[in-house]
């Protein structure tokens, strides 16, 4: 008798989701719940070595809904970044996911977001981006685009801080945008994310169906359906079905990752190659002008050490370390009272 | 005629091994070095010593004055009087001048023309200008060499032995023989200017002492950092703020001394500095979560910002370790003077319910011990825990017992491996098994699928889920408060001492050493005994209880305007607040004894404020 259909580790579905979301019938944010269960097991991810983080609000509870075996902090409001900094520095063998939406990344938490772009984390970081506040009931956030209207008529005065361009200035290591809606390409970004050696950034918009799905918001399904543009279209394809640079044909070219897997970009369309950073700094900018809402990886970069690297850790868990590494010797120790006589 | 010749126009008798020396300076005239070596000299003739620097928050300009005292009794909290002055600084010389007793020794740059202030004291003036040109050629360095010019002049002067000053010079330039050649020079220079132009003996001298016991000089700051390293941290993420960065530079150094493997290059020690204290905080909670010792250092600007974390860490029981080296607040404050002024803000750190165990250490060697002891304490109770030192404790040199290597191993405290978390019967990170209150971990990453579990400020149940039921959230905060009685037999019990009288006095912290000489000066002078309870950490051991019930009246020392341990105290034993009475110093600079004992004369022998 056939078992359950498992993964190439040898696990089922079951193990990569979690709870019963608690969020709003409709939400994006679930979507892309499940779009990470999917990219996870179809990955082949081990679940009890990844650390699924997140702040406060809609979006940072969802680390509970996916990947129940995985480890998970629901920390502070805007400080995800710095908890997962320590843990990824005290634990070089954990994979580093977390969840965050436009309030928690870009108001409360932009500071620790830029600095933890600056010091190359190796952590793949979601922003569920619908550009209000959800939990406190509707209120703009700081990437809702200019001129957009609350559903009581409230309109948007302030230009609004795109995650995806600051996090390129800032010299991140991937990054990439998506609308949850659109499943197939989200996938496959999450795919390459995880596939990424250091910081990862994907900036998806994610409809808040109770207070920004209508008309007049730049954030609901139907302006996502209506505006979004496909910088390139692209599959990743996992090491393991052993790639080769080019085996894709003419019609495509290839982005080698780290882990021996490939982005294999269709010559179709804008065709955006995400190594050229040029290319995806003038998208973005085109964006910014534009009713059209670009997806897609705009940036990938490899090669630059990830921030344990950077620091030489140890490659074991800190915590398990033994004593005679940790606690320096009775010689050092009077070596040391020595040079205070 | 040179000026020096008015020091036989006061005559008087000769003090020896009991004086205070001021060195009175421009902020960034590296006089530091010059300072040290008076210190070290001194310290290595066998005279207990203790030195203070008072800075401007300001990088060069400002004035700034180091004062040494040295006592044959043994005492090192600073004295108000000085005795012996060195003037060079233009802006304050007339104050310094005209703040010391009559029959003080001052010496000055003669330029400065200070004898147009005071005919009382013993003035000496140097041509310290002309003498630097003298002995340093290269212009750019003499800011710096005609400090030990004055090394040299008051070596001379006191009687510090020459051979101390020397090996106080080789070891502050053991890897500059060019600039020890210079400022030896320049010593030199200072002691043959005396013997040349002054025939008065000084009314203070020093003289060698025999030292029977083995001491370190070192400050509290360095003293907490080979702490941190000795026990094992390792992340360590902090952001710069007086006076506490020399703690994260120091284990950083340490680190990079003693951790990093020197085939692989690899370390077992990680250091960031962070974008700000939140990050900081934030960053050794996640580490610690992850299994890591961490720690982060800083002081009270940076304690307030860290608040909301360290609910966090309460609520989520975390472990770390926060040393905070305490400066004069609110707000800014005086970044560069000392107080016991986050008390209370330590222990009940953030918002919502929870106390936190703090660690009071009085010197550079239990600032060692209690730094070690904090990861212990902190990981044991799965619980943020706070070392509480003060800028006069973290910056200023002590003498010290030197640091003794721990003899026990390092307790991780209740951690559970595959094996472990097998043997547990329906385990819950958040259930209380032993009755303690502390909960058994699992660690991130460590147990390959089992013993996972979801972490969260928000309210959660003994299996560590999600909850918003009430009894849930009460039966949490019982436990969590369970832990901190649980805490009172692992924290420092408090030092007693005394003959046993109705009168009490408690410090802790640097008060101690004021403390001390305020103790003998109330027995000896003012025929007042008291005993002495110093206390060492929170929450209070049944000892500190027991200790107040047995007196009348007890006088809690400290350095707050708002008597946070009278408070503290008062909250925990609500019952006993009418036996303790405040003694307050809050002026940014360490007590003197006069502090203590002024008050409690006063209060216990009106009398007394005449003749005092």
């Amino acid at each position: 008798m056939a078992g359950p259909k498992t993964n190439r580790i040898g696990l089922p579905v079951t193990d990569y989701r979690g709870v019963s979301s608690t969020l709003c019938k409709g939400c994006g944010h679930d979507v892309i719940s499940n779009t990470l269960t999917t990219a996870l097991y179809e990955m082949g991810v081990e679940p009890w070595r990844v650390a699924k983080m997140s702040g406060i609000g809609c979006s940072s509870k969802t680390p509970a809904y996916f990947l129940g075996p995985a480890w998970g902090f629901n920390s502070v409001h805007g400080r995800m970044p710095s908890v997962a900094t320590g843990a990824l520095l005290a634990n070089r063998t954990l994979i580093g996911l977390g969840v965050s939406g436009d309030g928690d990344t870009a108001s409360i938490g932009i500071g620790q977001f830029v600095h933890m772009v600056r010091r190359n984390v190796p952590f793949l970081y979601v922003v569920e981006n619908n550009g209000v506040y959800g939990l406190t009931k509707g209120q703009f956030s700081a990437t809702a685009d200019e001129g957009s209207r609350l559903k009581d008529g409230t309109v948007n005065d302030f230009a609004p801080i795109d995650i995806c361009t600051l996090a390129l200035e800032l010299g991140a290591t991937f990054v990439a945008r998506a609308f949850s809606a659109d499943r197939k390409q989200l996938i496959e970004i999450l795919k390459a994310a995880i596939a990424h050696e250091g910081f990862a950034v994907i900036d998806v918009m994610s409809p808040c169906v109770t207070f920004n799905n209508h008309v007049g918001s730049t954030r609901s399904y139907d302006y996502g359906r209506n505006h979004e543009g496909p910088i390139h279209e692209f599959g990743f394809v996992p090491a393991w079905d052993h790639p080769e640079v080019g085996g894709g044909g003419e019609d495509t070219f290839d982005v080698p990752m780290p882990d021996g897997g490939t982005i294999r970009v269709q010559r179709v369309g804008r065709a955006h190659d995400p190594r050229d950073k040029g290319a995806a700094l003038r998208l973005l900018h085109e964006d910014a002008e534009s009713p059209e809402y670009l997806t897609g990886v705009f940036y990938v970069r490899a090669g630059k050490p990830p921030l344990p690297q950077f620091l030489k850790m140890v490659e074991e868990p800190l915590a398990t370390l033994p004593e005679a590494r940790v606690r320096p010797t009775r010689e050092t120790l009077a070596e040391i009272n020595e040079s205070y006589r | 005629m040179n000026e020096s010749t008015r020091a036989a126009e006061v005559p008087g008798p000769v003090s020896v091994n009991d004086l205070t020396l001021r060195v009175a300076t421009v902020n960034g005239s590296g006089s530091q070095t010059a300072n040290n070596t008076l210190l070290r000299a001194l310290f290595h003739m066998g005279l207990p010593v203790s030195g203070k620097n008072l800075f401007p928050s300001n990088i060069a300009g400002l004035p700034t004055w180091f004062t040494i005292r040295v006592s044959g009794d043994g005492y090192v909290a600073p004295k108000r009087d000085v005795n012996v002055l060195v003037c060079l600084n233009p802006a304050s010389a007339e104050d310094d001048v005209r703040s010391v007793p009559p029959g003080s020794l001052v010496v000055y740059e003669e330029t400065l023309r200070c004898e147009r202030y005071r005919d009382d004291v013993v003035l000496v003036a140097v041509p310290f200008q002309k003498l630097v040109k003298e002995v340093c050629e290269p212009v750019a360095l003499r800011k710096l060499v005609v400090n030990m010019i004055y090394v040299g002049v008051l070596t001379e002067l006191i009687g510090i032995e020459v051979a101390e000053v020397k090996q106080a010079l080789d070891k502050a330039f053991a890897h500059k023989p060019k600039a020890l050649g210079l400022n030896r020079d320049a010593v030199r220079a200072g002691i043959e200017w005396v013997r040349e132009n002054v025939s008065r003996v000084s009314p203070f001298r020093v003289e060698r002492m025999a030292r029977d016991e083995d001491l370190i000089l070192v400050d509290g700051n360095t003293a907490a950092a080979v702490g941190c390293v000795f026990a094992g941290v390792t992340v360590l993420a902090w952001y710069p703020i007086t006076p506490s960065s020399s703690v994260a530079e120091t284990v950083a150094h340490l680190g990079e001394r003693y951790r990093r493997d020197p085939e692989t290059g690899e370390t077992t020690l990680a250091v960031v500095q962070a974008e700000d204290e939140l990050a900081a905080v934030g960053m050794v909670i996640g580490a610690a979560w992850a299994g890591a010792r961490s720690m982060t250092a800083t002081s009270g600007p940076g304690i307030s910002l860290m608040s909301e974390f360290v609910g966090l860490g309460y609520f989520a029981e975390i472990p770390t370790v926060i040393v905070n080296v305490q400066r004069t607040g609110p707000s800014t404050g005086f970044p560069t003077r000392t107080q016991q002024g986050d008390l209370l803000s330590a222990a009940n750190l953030s918002h919502g319910d929870g106390r936190h165990p703090c660690l009071y250490p009085s010197d550079p060697h239990e600032a060692y011990e209690f730094a070690m002891a904090a990861f212990d304490l902190a990981e044991g109770l799965q619980t943020p825990v706070f070392v509480l030192s003060d800028l006069d404790l973290g910056m200023n040199l002590w003498m010290t017992k030197p640091f003794e290597y721990p003899e026990e191993p390092i307790c991780r405290g209740k951690v559970l491996d595959a094996e472990g978390l097998a043997k547990m019967e329906d385990w819950g990170r958040y259930k209380d098994v032993d009755g303690d209150g502390v909960p058994y971990r699992t660690l991130p990453g460590g147990a390959d699928g089992v013993g996972a579990y979801f972490t969260r400020g928000s309210g959660h149940d003994a299996y560590a889920r999600y909850t918003e039921k009430g009894d849930d959230y009460i039966a949490t905060m019982q436990r969590l408060a369970l832990k901190l009685e649980t805490a009172k037999s692992r924290v420092p019990e408090p030092v007693l001492d005394g003959p046993g009288t109705a009168v009490g006095l408690l410090a802790f912290g640097t008060s101690h050493h004021a403390v001390v000489e305020a103790r003998d000066h109330l027995r000896d002078e003012l025929g007042i005994e008291t005993d002495y309870l110093r206390l060492r950490a929170f929450p209070f051991t049944d000892s500190v209880r027991e200790w107040i019930e047995a007196h009348e009246r007890v006088y809690v020392f400290e350095q707050n305007h708002d008597g946070q341990m009278r408070r503290m105290l008062t909250m925990e034993f609500p019952s006993l607040g009418a036996r303790l009475h405040s003694v307050l110093h809050y002026d940014g600079l360490p007590p003197d004894a006069r502090s203590v004992w002024e008050p409690i004369a006063l209060d216990a022998v009106p009398s007394v404020k005449g003749g005092a």
